[in-house]
């Protein structure tokens, strides 16, 4: 059991470490390519969670799929370095106090709702069932089908509308 | 055996840091890729929950979660494309006619 809580501390620090060094990057590839890293350590915690399915469809769509499209594009656009802007809205001491009291806030509100999950926290999930990948199949595919259905559509559209807007030609047709 | 807590402190350390970026970061791609995190870190949060539930309803949300975060994805980047070929930079602050 404590081998458990070693490992989800391993994949956490990895997920963490990963996420801060996306953030912080300049050059859009290295961010790509970290967080690819981020998602190997979510991928990690989910396999912890008894969830292999969600950390599979993790790896194959998000980290092969989605994050390849992303360097595709960073590549394609051959992305300058972001210049170290020194913007006037974050120099503005109102600005600072508004943004310092939302995160005041938000850090009392997770405090809050943490402190209180506390009954749920000290159940122990061992003696819970864990689903197997036909299982959640066939939930998906008959109490979601309505909702899996409609998600196909919604890829539709988001295909023909990326192509819409990226097509370099289709404008020139129109007119 | 780490504890629903342990989950849901994590995932709203990465979905401060996805925020962080969205909000500091002066790069489009970054921006979606913070965005990126914040559904990640939302993921987490639907798998922790469903497993000290003992309900498969949080990994099947995930994975729609997962296959709107791609349509999501894939609009946005041919947004930035088409903002890129007008303005030829990443820095949203140049982003500030709606006209072509």
């Amino acid at each position: 059991m404590a081998f458990n809580l070693i490992l989800f501390y391993v994949f956490a620090a990895i997920a963490v470490g990963t996420t801060l060094l996306v953030v912080v990057q300049s050059n859009p590839v290295h961010s790509v390519l970290l967080l690819i890293g981020s998602f190997i350590g979510l991928a990690g915690l989910y396999v912890l969670l008894e969830a292999p399915f969600v950390a599979v469809i993790q790896i194959i769509v998000y980290a092969g799929a989605i994050m390849v499209l992303f360097l595709f594009v960073v590549m394609l656009l051959n992305a300058p370095r972001e210049a170290i802007v020194r913007s006037r809205l974050l120099e503005s001491g109102a600005t600072r106090a508004v943004g310092g009291l939302l995160a005041l806030a938000f850090a009392a509100e997770l405090a809050w709702a943490l402190t209180r999950s506390r009954t749920l926290a000290t159940g122990n999930a061992g003696d819970l069932p864990v689903f197997s990948v036909p299982q959640i199949g066939q939930r998906i595919f008959q109490e979601y089908g309505f909702a899996f259905e409609a998600t196909s559509i919604l890829i539709l559209v988001a295909m023909v509308g990326a192509i819409t807007l990226a097509g370099r030609n289709l404008g020139a047709n129109r007119d | 055996m780490a504890e629903l807590n342990h989950y849901l402190i994590l995932s709203a350390v990465l979905f401060t840091i996805g925020t962080a970026g969205v909000v500091l970061r002066r790069n489009v791609i970054t921006v979606l890729l913070s965005i990126e995190v914040m559904l990640n870190a939302v993921n987490l949060t639907f798998i922790a929950f469903g497993r000290f539930l003992g309900s498969s309803d949080g990994q099947i949300i995930v994975f729609f979660v997962i296959t709107v975060a791609a349509a999501e994805a894939a609009v946005g980047l041919a947004l930035v494309i088409a903002l890129f070929r007008h303005v030829e930079t990443l820095n949203p602050d140049a982003f500030r006619q709606l006209r072509g």
